[in-house]
């Protein structure tokens, strides 16, 4: 049984979810779409704060919150005037769309709903302390993942690159 | 009332379907982008559920979602220098109108 908090909380959490992730990709002007996009990462990050995943709530909120929603917003300033509506859609393209979205949405929910018996209410868990993560994230045993830590980082390395090389004045 | 991980499931899953839609509908390629992040953001929602309900005492899920996490966020700075590159070459970046790869 869970507090009438976390319920209210839960609540709040999904229904913006769904609101604003809606309104996103509904929205005409592309600045408010990325803002939209920027409460939906918010109200993700609230998730993981609901689930005892304190560290990964904070990634999300850094990462995605601060880097790259703040790098949509220049590249939207670049390329479009402030205040540009986009074109409207045409009805062919919005069927396509919602077909689409339709059969996603009816496939992977009658799944999900015809095996609700599968899980059960949240388990006890210690959330886990800092020392966990980075020994789990540091480690070479297994169920640890140094090496894909590292792969991250030369990936990042050649992102600042490759940026840097697509991006740069001829 | 019991949270299940149902209850979590299902925003993830519409997220995931408005990503789909606007990732077809939308013509501005940064708007696309847009929709990406959401798809991406429903699957490390679903990583992160499941790992909380049916295996507490692992942490697997958590560290898929966070190296998804950075790789998100490279592919996202990639490809808007890509976008930016193409705005200075063709002065827009509607994907109707980009039909030539090279300018």
């Amino acid at each position: 049984m869970e507090s009438v908090g976390s319920i209210i909380l839960y609540f709040i959490v999904a229904l913006s979810m769904i609101v604003f992730s809606v309104m996103a990709v509904t929205t005409r002007k592309i600045l408010r779409a990325a803002t939209y996009l920027l409460f939906t990462l918010f109200a993700a990050a609230v998730v993981y704060f609901m689930l005892d995943y304190e560290f990964l709530g904070a990634v999300q909120i850094a990462v995605y919150a601060g880097g790259i929603v703040v790098l949509f917003v220049f590249a939207i300033l670049l390329t479009s005037r402030p205040g540009d509506n986009t074109e409207r859609l045409t009805s062919r393209s919005r069927v396509m769309g919602a077909i689409a979205a339709l059969a996603t949405l009816l496939a992977a929910g009658y799944a999900l709903l015809s095996r609700t018996m599968v899980f059960l209410a949240k388990p006890a868990m210690e959330a886990p302390t800092m020392d966990n993560i980075g020994t789990a994230m540091l480690g070479t045993g297994e169920g640890q993942y140094l090496l894909p830590f590292e792969a991250v980082s030369v990936l990042l390395l050649a992102c600042i690159i490759g940026g840097v090389v697509v991006a740069r004045k001829r | 009332m019991e949270i299940t991980a149902v209850y979590y499931l299902i925003p993830a899953l519409i997220m995931f379907c408005c990503g789909v839609y606007g990732f077809i509908t939308r013509k501005n390629m940064i708007a696309m982008l847009i929709s990406l992040e959401l798809m991406l953001n429903a699957v490390d929602i679903n990583f992160v559920v499941f790992n909380r309900f049916l295996y507490p005492e692992q942490m697997e899920g958590m560290f898929f979602t966070l190296f998804a996490i950075a790789i998100a966020a490279a592919e996202t700075a990639l490809a808007i220098a890509i976008i930016i590159n193409i705005f200075r070459a063709a002065k827009n970046i509607d994907v109707r109108t980009l039909n030539e790869m090279k300018f």
